[in-house]
Protein backbone atom coordinates (compact mmCIF):
# COMPACT_ATOMS: atom_id res chain seq x y z
CA UNK A 1 0.00 0.00 0.00
CA UNK A 2 2.73 2.58 1.08
CA UNK A 3 5.12 1.72 -1.63
CA UNK A 4 2.10 2.33 -4.44
CA UNK A 5 0.89 5.86 -2.47
CA UNK A 6 2.59 8.30 -5.13
CA UNK A 7 0.58 6.34 -7.84
CA UNK A 8 -2.60 6.33 -5.58
CA UNK A 9 -2.28 10.23 -5.07
CA UNK A 10 -2.07 10.34 -8.92
CA UNK A 11 -4.90 8.72 -10.00
CA UNK A 12 -7.04 10.76 -7.55
CA UNK A 13 -5.50 13.85 -9.11
CA UNK A 14 -6.74 12.15 -12.56
CA UNK A 15 -10.15 11.71 -11.07
CA UNK A 16 -10.36 15.38 -10.15
CA UNK A 17 -10.04 16.31 -14.15
CA UNK A 18 -12.49 13.70 -15.28
CA UNK A 19 -14.73 15.59 -12.55
CA UNK A 20 -14.37 18.31 -13.70
CA UNK A 21 -14.75 17.33 -17.54
CA UNK A 22 -18.21 15.59 -16.30
CA UNK A 23 -20.09 17.73 -14.09
CA UNK A 24 -19.27 21.34 -14.80
CA UNK A 25 -21.02 23.52 -17.56
CA UNK A 26 -18.87 26.25 -17.92
CA UNK A 27 -16.72 25.52 -20.79
CA UNK A 28 -13.86 27.27 -19.74
CA UNK A 29 -13.90 24.62 -16.43
CA UNK A 30 -13.99 21.64 -19.02
CA UNK A 31 -10.99 23.02 -20.50
CA UNK A 32 -8.92 22.99 -16.91
CA UNK A 33 -10.46 19.60 -16.05
CA UNK A 34 -8.63 18.38 -19.44
CA UNK A 35 -5.48 20.52 -18.97
CA UNK A 36 -5.09 18.69 -14.97
CA UNK A 37 -6.06 15.04 -16.39
CA UNK A 38 -3.27 15.14 -18.74
CA UNK A 39 -1.13 16.60 -16.10
CA UNK A 40 -1.57 13.70 -14.32
CA UNK A 41 -1.08 11.44 -17.01
CA UNK A 42 2.46 12.92 -17.44
CA UNK A 43 3.01 12.11 -13.91
CA UNK A 44 2.20 8.82 -13.80
CA UNK A 45 4.53 8.13 -16.99
CA UNK A 46 7.54 10.01 -15.13
CA UNK A 47 6.95 8.29 -11.65
CA UNK A 48 6.61 4.91 -13.35
CA UNK A 49 10.05 5.86 -14.22
CA UNK A 50 11.78 7.07 -11.12
CA UNK A 51 14.72 4.44 -9.33
CA UNK A 52 15.77 5.13 -5.89
CA UNK A 53 19.19 6.76 -6.23
CA UNK A 54 18.85 7.21 -9.48
CA UNK A 55 20.96 10.22 -11.67
CA UNK A 56 19.14 12.01 -14.86
CA UNK A 57 19.99 10.29 -18.00
CA UNK A 58 22.85 12.12 -19.24
CA UNK A 59 26.52 11.28 -19.55
CA UNK A 60 29.26 13.64 -18.40
CA UNK A 61 32.73 13.81 -19.44
CA UNK A 62 34.28 14.89 -16.45
CA UNK A 63 33.07 11.94 -14.06
CA UNK A 64 32.25 8.17 -14.73
CA UNK A 65 28.42 7.49 -14.52
CA UNK A 66 27.34 4.10 -15.13
CA UNK A 67 24.25 3.45 -16.90
CA UNK A 68 22.92 0.82 -14.64
CA UNK A 69 22.92 4.00 -12.15
CA UNK A 70 20.35 5.98 -14.54
CA UNK A 71 16.76 6.36 -14.28
CA UNK A 72 14.63 4.67 -17.00
CA UNK A 73 15.15 6.95 -19.99
CA UNK A 74 11.86 5.47 -22.19
CA UNK A 75 9.15 7.47 -20.59
CA UNK A 76 11.00 10.32 -20.18
CA UNK A 77 11.13 10.36 -24.16
CA UNK A 78 7.57 9.83 -24.91
CA UNK A 79 5.98 12.38 -21.68
CA UNK A 80 8.63 15.18 -23.60
CA UNK A 81 6.12 14.30 -26.83
CA UNK A 82 2.72 14.49 -25.17
CA UNK A 83 3.45 17.49 -23.23
CA UNK A 84 4.05 19.35 -27.14
CA UNK A 85 0.85 17.69 -28.14
CA UNK A 86 -1.02 18.46 -25.00
CA UNK A 87 -0.50 22.30 -25.52
CA UNK A 88 -1.23 21.85 -29.31
CA UNK A 89 -5.11 20.49 -27.99
CA UNK A 90 -5.41 23.06 -25.57
CA UNK A 91 -4.88 25.85 -28.06
CA UNK A 92 -7.70 23.99 -30.99
CA UNK A 93 -10.22 23.80 -27.19
CA UNK A 94 -9.82 27.20 -26.66
CA UNK A 95 -10.19 28.12 -30.43
CA UNK A 96 -13.17 25.88 -30.24
CA UNK A 97 -14.45 28.09 -26.77
CA UNK A 98 -13.72 31.25 -28.27
CA UNK A 99 -16.25 30.37 -31.31
CA UNK A 100 -18.85 29.02 -29.38
CA UNK A 101 -19.03 31.71 -26.99
CA UNK A 102 -19.04 33.92 -30.18
CA UNK A 103 -21.81 32.20 -32.05
CA UNK A 104 -24.08 31.83 -28.60
CA UNK A 105 -22.52 34.65 -26.25
CA UNK A 106 -22.42 32.42 -23.63
CA UNK A 107 -19.44 29.72 -21.52
CA UNK A 108 -22.95 27.68 -20.10
CA UNK A 109 -22.79 24.40 -22.16
CA UNK A 110 -26.52 23.81 -21.45
CA UNK A 111 -28.08 27.01 -22.54
CA UNK A 112 -26.06 26.71 -25.64
CA UNK A 113 -28.22 23.51 -26.51
CA UNK A 114 -31.35 25.26 -25.58
CA UNK A 115 -30.14 28.24 -27.92
CA UNK A 116 -29.73 25.94 -30.83
CA UNK A 117 -31.79 26.04 -33.90
CA UNK B 1 3.46 57.84 -32.06
CA UNK B 2 1.50 59.75 -29.45
CA UNK B 3 0.27 58.80 -25.76
CA UNK B 4 -3.02 58.49 -26.61
CA UNK B 5 -2.60 55.71 -29.05
CA UNK B 6 0.10 53.99 -27.83
CA UNK B 7 -0.84 50.48 -27.32
CA UNK B 8 0.95 48.05 -25.08
CA UNK B 9 1.63 47.83 -21.58
CA UNK B 10 3.34 50.52 -19.48
CA UNK B 11 6.91 51.95 -19.76
CA UNK B 12 8.04 49.91 -16.45
CA UNK B 13 7.04 46.69 -18.88
CA UNK B 14 8.72 48.34 -22.46
CA UNK B 15 11.68 49.16 -20.29
CA UNK B 16 11.72 45.55 -18.99
CA UNK B 17 10.98 44.00 -21.93
CA UNK B 18 13.90 45.57 -24.30
CA UNK B 19 15.91 44.52 -21.94
CA UNK B 20 15.48 41.26 -21.15
CA UNK B 21 13.98 39.67 -24.68
CA UNK B 22 17.29 39.33 -25.99
CA UNK B 23 18.53 37.36 -23.58
CA UNK B 24 15.39 35.15 -23.65
CA UNK B 25 16.14 34.85 -27.61
CA UNK B 26 19.75 33.83 -26.37
CA UNK B 27 18.99 31.22 -23.60
CA UNK B 28 16.47 29.78 -26.46
CA UNK B 29 18.97 29.39 -28.75
CA UNK B 30 21.05 28.19 -26.41
CA UNK B 31 19.07 25.03 -25.13
CA UNK B 32 18.14 24.69 -29.05
CA UNK B 33 22.27 24.06 -29.82
CA UNK B 34 22.98 22.31 -26.54
CA UNK B 35 19.88 19.95 -27.07
CA UNK B 36 22.26 16.77 -27.17
CA UNK B 37 24.83 17.79 -24.21
CA UNK B 38 22.18 19.31 -21.71
CA UNK B 39 18.87 19.30 -20.88
CA UNK B 40 16.25 20.62 -23.28
CA UNK B 41 16.38 19.89 -26.89
CA UNK B 42 13.78 21.29 -29.83
CA UNK B 43 10.89 21.27 -27.99
CA UNK B 44 11.66 23.72 -25.04
CA UNK B 45 14.20 25.34 -26.93
CA UNK B 46 11.57 26.36 -29.79
CA UNK B 47 8.81 27.38 -27.16
CA UNK B 48 11.08 29.65 -25.18
CA UNK B 49 12.43 31.86 -28.47
CA UNK B 50 8.42 31.93 -29.15
CA UNK B 51 7.97 32.52 -25.97
CA UNK B 52 10.49 35.85 -26.62
CA UNK B 53 8.00 36.57 -29.14
CA UNK B 54 5.15 36.53 -27.41
CA UNK B 55 6.97 39.29 -24.89
CA UNK B 56 7.74 41.71 -27.33
CA UNK B 57 4.19 41.14 -28.63
CA UNK B 58 2.17 41.52 -25.04
CA UNK B 59 4.38 44.31 -23.84
CA UNK B 60 4.66 46.31 -27.38
CA UNK B 61 0.72 45.54 -28.43
CA UNK B 62 1.84 43.67 -31.42
CA UNK B 63 2.82 46.22 -33.66
CA UNK B 64 6.48 45.62 -33.22
CA UNK B 65 6.31 41.13 -33.22
CA UNK B 66 4.12 41.66 -35.83
CA UNK B 67 6.30 43.99 -38.29
CA UNK B 68 8.79 40.65 -37.93
CA UNK B 69 6.45 38.16 -38.31
CA UNK B 70 3.02 38.13 -39.95
CA UNK B 71 0.74 34.82 -40.04
CA UNK B 72 1.95 33.82 -43.36
CA UNK B 73 6.00 33.90 -42.19
CA UNK B 74 5.36 32.22 -39.09
CA UNK B 75 3.53 29.61 -41.53
CA UNK B 76 6.47 29.54 -43.80
CA UNK B 77 8.44 29.11 -40.96
CA UNK B 78 6.50 26.10 -40.00
CA UNK B 79 6.86 24.29 -43.09
CA UNK B 80 10.40 25.35 -43.62
CA UNK B 81 11.08 23.12 -40.58
CA UNK B 82 8.99 20.35 -41.41
CA UNK B 83 10.62 20.32 -44.89
CA UNK B 84 14.09 20.06 -43.06
CA UNK B 85 13.17 16.83 -40.68
CA UNK B 86 11.81 15.28 -43.81
CA UNK B 87 14.59 15.67 -46.22
CA UNK B 88 16.91 14.60 -43.42
CA UNK B 89 15.03 11.81 -42.98
CA UNK B 90 14.68 11.14 -46.89
CA UNK B 91 18.55 11.67 -47.33
CA UNK B 92 18.48 8.64 -44.36
CA UNK B 93 17.20 6.79 -47.06
CA UNK B 94 20.38 6.20 -48.80
CA UNK B 95 22.22 4.75 -45.64
CA UNK B 96 19.92 2.24 -44.35
CA UNK B 97 16.75 3.63 -43.64
CA UNK B 98 14.10 6.37 -42.87
CA UNK B 99 15.53 9.26 -40.42
CA UNK B 100 18.83 7.22 -40.07
CA UNK B 101 21.18 8.46 -37.93
CA UNK B 102 23.94 9.11 -40.74
CA UNK B 103 26.78 10.50 -39.83
CA UNK B 104 26.86 9.77 -35.89
CA UNK B 105 30.59 8.62 -35.83
CA UNK B 106 31.71 11.98 -36.74
CA UNK B 107 32.71 13.93 -33.63
CA UNK B 108 33.43 13.10 -30.33
CA UNK B 109 30.51 12.73 -27.87
CA UNK B 110 30.23 15.32 -25.61
CA UNK B 111 31.34 17.99 -27.58
CA UNK B 112 29.06 20.73 -29.80
CA UNK B 113 29.43 19.21 -32.65
CA UNK B 114 28.84 15.61 -32.21
CA UNK B 115 25.95 13.10 -32.79
CA UNK B 116 25.13 13.26 -36.20
CA UNK B 117 22.32 14.43 -37.45
CA UNK B 118 20.56 15.40 -33.83
CA UNK B 119 21.25 18.79 -33.72
CA UNK B 120 20.18 19.16 -37.24
CA UNK B 121 16.85 17.74 -36.02
CA UNK B 122 16.73 19.70 -33.06
CA UNK B 123 16.66 22.89 -35.37
CA UNK B 124 14.31 21.65 -37.41
CA UNK B 125 11.84 20.82 -34.65
CA UNK B 126 12.26 23.90 -32.97
CA UNK B 127 11.50 26.05 -35.61
CA UNK B 128 8.39 24.10 -36.74
CA UNK B 129 7.14 24.15 -32.72
CA UNK B 130 7.97 27.66 -32.17
CA UNK B 131 6.45 28.91 -35.46
CA UNK B 132 3.67 27.01 -34.79
CA UNK B 133 2.99 28.02 -30.94
CA UNK B 134 3.19 31.67 -32.79
CA UNK B 135 1.44 31.05 -35.19
CA UNK B 136 -1.67 30.17 -32.97
CA UNK B 137 -0.99 32.57 -30.41
CA UNK B 138 -0.76 35.40 -33.08
CA UNK B 139 -4.26 34.42 -34.52
CA UNK B 140 -6.13 33.73 -31.25
CA UNK B 141 -5.14 36.89 -29.70
CA UNK B 142 -6.11 38.85 -33.60
CA UNK B 143 -9.48 37.36 -33.36
CA UNK B 144 -9.69 39.14 -29.95
CA UNK B 145 -8.57 41.86 -30.73
CA UNK B 146 -11.31 42.65 -33.91
CA UNK B 147 -14.16 41.07 -31.73
CA UNK B 148 -13.00 44.26 -29.44
CA UNK B 149 -12.89 46.64 -32.17
CA UNK B 150 -16.70 45.09 -32.82
CA UNK B 151 -17.57 46.78 -29.84
CA UNK C 1 10.55 11.90 -0.57
CA UNK C 2 8.30 13.46 1.52
CA UNK C 3 8.72 16.79 -0.81
CA UNK C 4 7.08 14.65 -3.05
CA UNK C 5 4.24 14.31 -1.14
CA UNK C 6 3.80 17.61 -0.04
CA UNK C 7 4.01 19.06 -3.65
CA UNK C 8 1.57 16.00 -4.76
CA UNK C 9 -1.10 17.32 -2.22
CA UNK C 10 -0.43 20.78 -3.18
CA UNK C 11 -1.60 19.51 -6.49
CA UNK C 12 -4.74 18.05 -5.24
CA UNK C 13 -5.23 21.12 -3.03
CA UNK C 14 -5.06 22.96 -6.05
CA UNK C 15 -7.25 21.25 -8.58
CA UNK C 16 -10.09 21.06 -5.94
CA UNK C 17 -9.92 24.75 -6.00
CA UNK C 18 -9.48 25.60 -9.77
CA UNK C 19 -12.43 23.28 -10.50
CA UNK C 20 -14.84 24.75 -7.27
CA UNK C 21 -13.72 28.61 -7.66
CA UNK C 22 -15.82 31.09 -8.71
CA UNK C 23 -13.72 32.81 -10.24
CA UNK C 24 -12.72 31.94 -13.82
CA UNK C 25 -9.45 33.98 -13.69
CA UNK C 26 -8.63 32.66 -9.99
CA UNK C 27 -9.22 29.00 -11.34
CA UNK C 28 -6.41 29.52 -14.40
CA UNK C 29 -3.78 31.16 -12.11
CA UNK C 30 -4.54 28.11 -10.10
CA UNK C 31 -3.97 25.80 -13.25
CA UNK C 32 -0.75 27.65 -13.67
CA UNK C 33 0.37 26.72 -10.00
CA UNK C 34 -0.30 23.18 -10.57
CA UNK C 35 1.66 23.37 -13.51
CA UNK C 36 5.02 24.74 -11.87
CA UNK C 37 4.66 22.16 -8.55
CA UNK C 38 4.47 19.50 -11.23
CA UNK C 39 7.44 20.62 -13.48
CA UNK C 40 9.38 20.91 -9.56
CA UNK C 41 8.26 17.40 -8.85
CA UNK C 42 9.66 16.63 -12.31
CA UNK C 43 13.16 17.70 -11.23
CA UNK C 44 13.04 16.06 -7.99
CA UNK C 45 12.30 12.44 -10.15
CA UNK C 46 15.35 13.42 -12.20
CA UNK C 47 13.46 14.53 -15.56
CA UNK C 48 14.88 17.80 -16.37
CA UNK C 49 14.28 17.53 -19.65
CA UNK C 50 10.77 17.01 -18.94
CA UNK C 51 10.93 19.58 -16.25
CA UNK C 52 11.96 22.83 -18.61
CA UNK C 53 9.48 21.58 -21.08
CA UNK C 54 7.05 21.81 -18.57
CA UNK C 55 7.59 25.43 -17.41
CA UNK C 56 7.60 26.64 -20.90
CA UNK C 57 4.56 24.74 -22.03
CA UNK C 58 2.70 25.56 -18.64
CA UNK C 59 3.41 29.41 -19.19
CA UNK C 60 2.23 29.52 -22.86
CA UNK C 61 -0.87 27.47 -21.61
CA UNK C 62 -1.79 30.31 -19.01
CA UNK C 63 -1.02 33.09 -21.34
CA UNK C 64 -3.63 31.88 -23.79
CA UNK C 65 -6.26 31.05 -21.33
CA UNK C 66 -5.82 34.52 -19.98
CA UNK C 67 -5.80 36.42 -23.28
CA UNK C 68 -8.02 35.08 -25.28
CA UNK C 69 -11.07 33.85 -23.19
CA UNK C 70 -10.68 35.63 -19.84
CA UNK C 71 -10.37 39.25 -20.99
CA UNK C 72 -13.97 40.05 -20.83
CA UNK C 73 -16.52 40.63 -17.89
CA UNK C 74 -17.17 36.22 -18.19
CA UNK C 75 -14.62 35.85 -15.59
CA UNK C 76 -17.12 36.84 -13.45
CA UNK C 77 -19.77 35.01 -14.21
CA UNK C 78 -20.05 31.58 -12.73
CA UNK C 79 -22.21 28.89 -14.18
CA UNK C 80 -23.21 26.11 -11.34
CA UNK C 81 -22.25 22.55 -12.20
CA UNK C 82 -25.06 20.02 -12.79
CA UNK C 83 -25.75 17.94 -9.62
CA UNK C 84 -27.09 14.45 -11.29
CA UNK C 85 -23.90 14.54 -12.86
CA UNK C 86 -21.07 16.04 -10.04
CA UNK C 87 -23.29 13.17 -7.91
CA UNK C 88 -22.32 10.17 -10.60
CA UNK C 89 -19.45 11.57 -11.06
CA UNK C 90 -18.48 11.08 -7.49
CA UNK C 91 -19.30 7.57 -7.10
CA UNK C 92 -17.73 6.64 -9.78
CA UNK C 93 -14.51 8.30 -9.25
CA UNK C 94 -14.48 6.91 -6.01
CA UNK C 95 -14.98 3.34 -7.64
CA UNK C 96 -12.36 3.71 -10.13
CA UNK C 97 -10.06 4.90 -7.33
CA UNK C 98 -10.84 1.87 -5.36
CA UNK C 99 -9.86 -0.25 -8.60
CA UNK C 100 -6.87 1.02 -8.98
CA UNK C 101 -5.77 0.79 -5.42
CA UNK C 102 -6.38 -3.12 -5.95
CA UNK C 103 -4.53 -3.36 -9.36
CA UNK C 104 -1.91 -1.74 -8.32
CA UNK C 105 -1.27 -3.66 -5.07
CA UNK C 106 -1.13 -6.62 -7.37
CA UNK C 107 0.01 -5.83 -10.76
CA UNK C 108 2.29 -3.10 -10.26
CA UNK C 109 6.36 -2.58 -9.06
CA UNK C 110 7.05 -0.54 -6.22
CA UNK C 111 7.27 2.64 -6.38
CA UNK C 112 11.28 3.70 -7.43
CA UNK C 113 11.81 0.30 -8.38
CA UNK C 114 10.98 0.30 -12.29
CA UNK C 115 11.51 -3.26 -14.59
CA UNK C 116 13.34 -1.09 -17.51
CA UNK C 117 13.17 -4.69 -19.08
CA UNK C 118 13.42 -3.08 -22.69
CA UNK C 119 14.71 0.45 -21.98
CA UNK C 120 17.75 -0.68 -20.43
CA UNK C 121 19.18 -0.79 -23.77
CA UNK C 122 19.08 2.89 -24.07
CA UNK C 123 21.45 4.08 -21.36
CA UNK C 124 23.93 1.13 -22.25
CA UNK C 125 24.03 2.07 -26.35
CA UNK C 126 23.27 5.63 -26.98
CA UNK C 127 26.57 7.19 -26.50
CA UNK C 128 28.16 4.74 -28.88
CA UNK C 129 25.57 4.06 -30.99
CA UNK C 130 24.29 8.04 -31.48
CA UNK C 131 27.19 9.68 -30.34
CA UNK C 132 24.84 11.91 -28.20
CA UNK C 133 25.56 11.74 -24.42
CA UNK C 134 21.94 13.33 -23.44
CA UNK C 135 20.07 9.80 -23.65
CA UNK C 136 15.91 11.26 -23.84
CA UNK C 137 17.85 13.49 -26.97
CA UNK C 138 18.87 10.59 -28.45
CA UNK C 139 15.65 9.03 -27.66
CA UNK C 140 13.55 11.25 -29.15
CA UNK C 141 15.40 11.87 -32.45
CA UNK C 142 17.43 8.60 -33.13
CA UNK C 143 15.57 5.71 -31.32
CA UNK C 144 12.29 6.75 -31.92
CA UNK C 145 12.47 9.81 -34.40
CA UNK C 146 9.33 8.44 -35.66
CA UNK C 147 6.90 9.60 -32.50
CA UNK C 148 8.56 13.04 -32.96
CA UNK C 149 7.59 13.30 -36.46
CA UNK C 150 3.81 12.11 -35.51
CA UNK C 151 4.20 15.00 -32.75
CA UNK C 152 5.29 17.55 -35.84
CA UNK C 153 2.18 16.54 -37.56
CA UNK C 154 0.16 16.75 -34.82
CA UNK C 155 1.28 20.30 -33.93
CA UNK C 156 1.01 20.52 -38.01
CA UNK C 157 -2.82 19.76 -37.65
CA UNK C 158 -3.55 21.76 -34.58
CA UNK C 159 -2.36 24.60 -36.42
CA UNK C 160 -4.33 24.22 -38.97
CA UNK C 161 -7.09 23.45 -37.50
CA UNK C 162 -7.00 26.70 -34.95
CA UNK C 163 -6.56 28.59 -38.30
CA UNK C 164 -9.75 26.55 -39.73
CA UNK C 165 -11.97 27.39 -36.99
CA UNK C 166 -11.06 30.90 -36.16
CA UNK C 167 -10.78 31.94 -39.96
CA UNK C 168 -14.76 32.41 -40.54
CA UNK C 169 -15.36 35.45 -38.48
CA UNK C 170 -13.39 37.35 -40.69
CA UNK C 171 -15.19 36.00 -43.51
CA UNK C 172 -18.70 36.99 -41.56
CA UNK C 173 -17.33 40.51 -41.16
CA UNK C 174 -16.89 41.07 -44.90
CA UNK C 175 -20.69 39.19 -45.40
CA UNK C 176 -22.23 41.44 -42.98
CA UNK C 177 -20.11 44.62 -44.50
CA UNK C 178 -22.07 43.59 -47.57
CA UNK C 179 -24.79 43.42 -46.64
CA UNK C 180 -24.97 46.75 -45.01
CA UNK C 181 -23.82 47.87 -48.59
CA UNK C 182 -26.26 46.91 -50.27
Amino acid sequence: MNAHLPYILCIILFCIGVYAIISKRNIIKIILGVVIAEYAVNLFLILVAYKVGGRSAIFSETQVILPESMVDPLPHALVLTSIVIGLATTAFLIALAIRLYGKYGTFDITRMRELRG
Amino acid sequence: MSKEHDPGMSVIVKTVTRLTVGLILLYGIYIILHGHLTPGGGFAGGVIVALAFINLDLAFGGSISASIFSKTSTSVVEALGAIMLLSLGLIGLRYGGFLENFLHSDGNPGQLVSAGIIPLENIAISLKVGAGLFGIFLILIAIQKFESEKK
Amino acid sequence: MIELYVLLGLMIAGAVIAIEVKNLLSAVITVGIIGLALSIIFILLKAPDVALTQIVVEIVAVIMLIRATLNREIAQKSCGSRPFGAFMGILFLGLAVIAAIVTFSSGLAPFGEPLMTVSRFYPLNAVTGTGAVNVVSSIILDYRAYDTLGEATVLFTAVIGVMTVMRSVGKKKEEDLQENNE
